[in-house]
């Protein structure tokens, strides 16, 4: 023991893997949180299959969670972990190709018998052949040790076993220097009601970190020093909770009620559990019977003067399609969420994707523009959230907000932001009802005067047909021409009230990255460490997609070239060379997986070289 | 909104929910009766104009909200359950009518109108069926009859119809009722009671489509024949009908059958109970139609009182309010597990 050094890293990347049904999420944050609390930067990657309780012991039942934790700030969950937990061969298998080389493995020894053994495909038993020579491989009998420390608890041996997550927690809190504060008052607290699994979590979690302290295999611990951090209030949170929280927000900003329609979809069920938590917020959540309902009825809440939204994911979003152009012609502030994932059809549901762009740009019938906005990382959400719904109130329009399973389930810590700097929404309805006319247009965002239920006087008709200014039925051939160029222009000026993203790196030079949403952090990373080796590349990351910024145009002409990077086949990188009339140049991976900065790097190289 | 709709005295007229738009159903079609009989029901309401809304989907009967002069919203076709059931949970003041047909409801909105009958919105839905679509100029409709030769069945229809009030009877509507276009009082009778049901209510109106489908409702609607076929029903009366008002409807033990009141005087006959809570006695009525070679009845099928959604959810909102306290955005910032970085 006395012989035990303490080591002191810039960062770590921790990926904790085993069966669905092992606790690896709720282990991975509970690791989130103590190191949120520690003072770090962080960033996380649930990784988790689509099956609730995928066949125990397989390798499509592995379930993974992995954080990267730093002093310096982080923008991803790291490409390939430095250490790795895996509680069963089919964990290790699964995750093995992504360690990195001479990279840390913590095995649970007591899971590798041959019946796992076979349930993984392993032909021999990776703990006794040679297959794991380049890494540093930690083994201990976990499952073993969590019983010897639980034997004098009441509960079954079956339910003992399922403390062993926390023995694998404690260990890792020990190794890497966390206080094991935080998990003690979250297990008294979840489990209040349950004295003997507050009792044996506990224990175990206790014993892993003793173990961990006073085994001979460990011989070094880990300090990663606080991160220097903007100083104020944190939170640890998830994108799907940050974009709850940033529409609550924005209806207490503009004195409204918020409206939920939506039907249960992965990845985006989350944020109608979030906002179903919220009714003394007099939050309003509708469980309709589909997505079509989802939408209908939030549009009907719009029409009637909530502050209303619809969340959903790819499939959801096609099905909603009809109603979302129902809400373009009538004009009505809505804002629609996917939580992107794996297409087409039912796809990756639990893996991340950016496919959907198009789909958001143009999948309706008709000529029919929305404004696009796309969050970029977990805490992001709350500010696209939030931005989305000022808009969609600003030209009563229907915003779609992009975000993906990636930034939904990953969690990073939270600035949270002061009431007063969080901007009033103003809601402006028309005010004459004598001379009071629907699609009567305000001349400088050329957005509708509404009037909702309620109002005397004001009574008229809207509706999906095409409608003159009075808001009667019109089939003439001016009317309609003028109403489609006037919702199109509508659209294109919401870049007049928005801000423009800040450019890194030169003005000028031979390379311009574009990218998009969640891949945000990737690219930051890559381009931190292109700039480290002096390569002209600058980077623009846009916000809104539609309408595009005023100045990319400008900004496009003084590159020599420009590449795309995107987690689908070039979706953004069309709308630019169609919008720009440049040879933009892809980088994309469709693997389910957020982007590897390294693979973007060597791209951004073989460019500037090419 | 702060305005109630809670009956006060609002002295409206017909006249004052005439629209500037100009009704544009083919001439003689029923819908036009519909729309007279609730100009009249309206004003009776003590509900404000300006908190009046109708909504409705696509099809002729979806054109209504344009014909009369209140909140109206003329959305897509089979939403407008879920569109009026977003209207109504934002503003629960509101007193919101869902105009739909045969197509619109049963069809394409079949889903969402299930939904709406077991959540019990307030919402009135009337429900046009005319057994055809019309707009799209005569296919056959889920309430078509078996045979039916439309243009898209030219040697008839093999698919079995759907019975509206069974539907709504078995989805969990509150208050269902049936009526005839070409019987205004009744009609009118009707369409006022839903509207004053507190609950969803559900009216299903025999609508002559003169163009595509004309006569569907003659036995119904034929002075010569009509006594012998249509039932007028009225809460704790029996099922008395024929030329001479000489027949009955009487209960066997398992269903309805037919009986002359020569053989069984009036007080052995079992009553109408609107608000009996019996589904087998509903369910049972609903069943005699044409279809079944019975006489239809018209009236009130089911008239319960069980608490709105919008209601249960404004209680839900105060009750986890009085709990945990009312949220404001300095509580929500600083919910969570946060930490201070200095
Ligand atoms: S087609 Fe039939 S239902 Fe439609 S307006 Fe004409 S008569 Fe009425």
């Amino acid at each position: 023991m006395s012989d035990k050094q303490v080591k002191t890293l810039d960062s770590i990347t921790i990926r904790f893997a085993g069966d669905s049904g092992d606790g690896m999420q709720l282990t991975g944050g509970q690791f989130t949180d103590t190191t949120a609390i520690a003072g770090n930067d962080l960033n996380t990657f649930p990784d988790y299959p689509a099956e609730i309780r995928a066949p125990v012991g397989t390798t499509f039942g592995v379930s993974g969670f992995q954080i990267q934790l730093s002093s310096k700030p982080v923008h991803t969950p790291g490409d390939a972990p430095d250490v790795l937990v895996a509680m069963n061969p089919a964990a290790l298998k699964v995750n093995l190709p992504i360690l990195r080389d001479n990279g840390i493995i913590i095995v649970n020894t007591d899971s590798f018998q041959q019946r796992n053994l076979d349930l993984a495909k392993y032909e021999s038993n990776p703990l006794e052949d040679d297959s794991l020579k380049l890494y540093q491989v930690f083994r201990v009998p976990i499952t073993t040790l969590t019983r010897e420390a639980l034997k004098d608890s009441p509960l079954r041996p079956k339910d003992k076993d399922r403390s062993k997550n926390f023995f694998a927690l404690g260990m890792t809190y020990w190794m890497y220097s966390r206080s094991m504060d935080h998990t003690i008052e979250w297990i008294n607290a979840k489990f209040k009601n349950k004295p003997e699994l507050i009792d044996a979590n506990t224990r175990a979690l206790q014993a892993g970190y003793t173990y961990a302290l006073s085994t001979e295999i460990f011989t070094t611990s880990y300090r990663i020093d606080k991160a220097d951090k903007k100083p104020g209030k944190y939170r640890n949170i998830t994108g799907n909770e940050a974009t709850a929280l940033g529409f609550i927000a924005a209806a207490k900003r503009a004195g409204k009620e918020l409206y939920l329609g939506s039907y249960p979809i992965t990845p985006a069920s989350d944020i109608l559990h979030e906002l179903a938590k919220y009714r003394n917020y007099g939050v309003k959540t509708f469980q309709a019977e589909d997505e079509i309902a989802g939408i209908a009825s939030a549009i009907g809440a719009s029409y009637a003067g909530d502050m209303a939204i619809t969340t959903t994911s790819g499939p959801g979003l096609a099905l909603k399609s009809e109603a979302l152009g129902l809400a373009v012609i009538t004009e009505l502030p809505l804002v629609v969420v996917n939580v992107q994932r794996g297409g087409p059809s039912t796809g990756l549901p639990t893996k991340t994707e950016q496919a959907d762009l198009m789909q958001a740009m143009y999948g309706r019938n008709g000529e029919a523009p929305v404004p696009v906005i796309a969050a970029n990382s977990p805490s992001d959400c709350f500010s696209a959230a939030f931005e989305a719904m000022e808009i969609a109130f600003k030209f009563n329009t229907p915003v779609v907000l992009l975000t993906d399973g990636y930034i939904a389930n990953g969690a990073e810590p939270w600035l949270i932001p002061k009431v007063e700097d969080l901007p009033v929404i103003k809601v402006d309805y028309a005010d004459d009802a004598e001379n009071y006319q629907p699609y009567k247009r305000d001349p400088e965002t050329l957005a509708r005067k509404m009037a909702i239920p309620g109002m005397p006087g004001f009574e008229h008709h809207v509706g999906g047909l095409e409608k003159d200014v009075s808001g009667n039925v019109s089939y003439v051939p001016a009317v309609h021409q003028e109403m489609v160029n006037l919702r199109a222009e509508k659209v294109k000026r919401v870049n007049m009230h928005t801000t423009e993203p800040e450019l890194y790196g030169n003005p000028e030079g031979e390379l311009l990255v574009i990218s998009w949403g969640s891949t945000y952090g990737s690219v930051f990373k890559a381009m931190e460490e292109a700039h480290s080796r002096g390569l002209s590349v600058s980077w623009y990351h846009l916000r809104w997609i539609n309408p595009m910024p005023k100045n990319l145009g400008d900004i496009i002409k003084n590159f020599k070239k420009v590449l795309v990077p995107e987690i689908n086949l070039g979706q953004l990188k069309q709308l630019i060379r169609a919008e720009y009339l440049v040879d933009a140049q892809g980088f994309n991976r469709v693997n389910g997986l957020p982007i590897n900065s390294g693979e973007l790097l060597e791209a951004i190289e073989s460019q500037l070289k090419g | 909104m702060a305005d109630t709709m809670n009956i006060e005295p609002v002295k409206l007229t017909r006249e004052d929910f005439n629209s500037p738009i100009e009704a544009r159903w083919c001439p003689g079609c029923g819908d036009y009766s519909i729309l007279a009989q609730m100009k009249k029901v309206l004003p009776e309401l003590g509900v404000k104009k300006e908190n009046i809304v109708f909504i409705a989907g696509i099809g002729c009967s979806s054109r209504f909200p344009y014909y009369v002069d209140t909140y109206g919203y003329h959305t897509i076709h089979g939403r407008a359950p879920a569109v009026a059931s977003g209207v109504k949970i934002a503003n629960p003041d509101l007193k919101v009518f869902v105009m739909t047909g045969d197509g619109d409801a049963l069809s394409i909105g079949g889903n969402h109108f299930i939904h709406l009958c077991r959540r019990n919105i307030d919402i009135t839905v009337v429900l046009f069926n005319n057994e055809i679509y019309g707009l799209t100029k005569g296919q056959y409709s889920p309430t078509s009859v078996q045979g039916q030769i439309t243009k898209s069945s030219p040697y008839g229809s093999i698919e079995r119809p759907f019975n509206p009030v069974e539907m709504a009877l078995a989805a969990g509507a509150t208050f269902v009722a049936r009526t005839i276009d070409r019987e205004p009082k009744h009609l009118e009778h009707i369409l006022k009671r839903a509207a004053m049901h507190k609950g969803l209510s559900f009216v299903e109106v025999y609508q002559n489509c003169v163009i595509f489908n004309d006569g569907a409702y003659a036995p119904l609607t034929d002075k010569k024949v009509k006594k012998d076929n249509l039932i007028y029903m009225e809460n704790d009366k029996p099922f008395i009908f024929g030329q001479d008002d000489e027949k009955a409807l009487n209960w066997n033990g398992s269903g309805f059958e037919i009986v002359n009141l020569a053989d069984h005087p009036e007080e052995t006959l079992i009553k109408h109970a609107e608000d009996g809570g019996n589904p087998a006695a509903e369910f049972a009525l609903s069943n005699l139609t044409m279809e079944t070679h019975m006489p239809t009845p018209i009236g009130v099928f089911r008239n319960a009182h069980i608490p709105t959604y919008e209601n249960m959810l404004v209680k839900q909102i105060k009750d986890v309010t009085a709990q945990k306290g009312e949220g404001t955005l300095e509580t929500l910032l600083n919910s969570g597990n946060t930490f201070e970085i200095k």
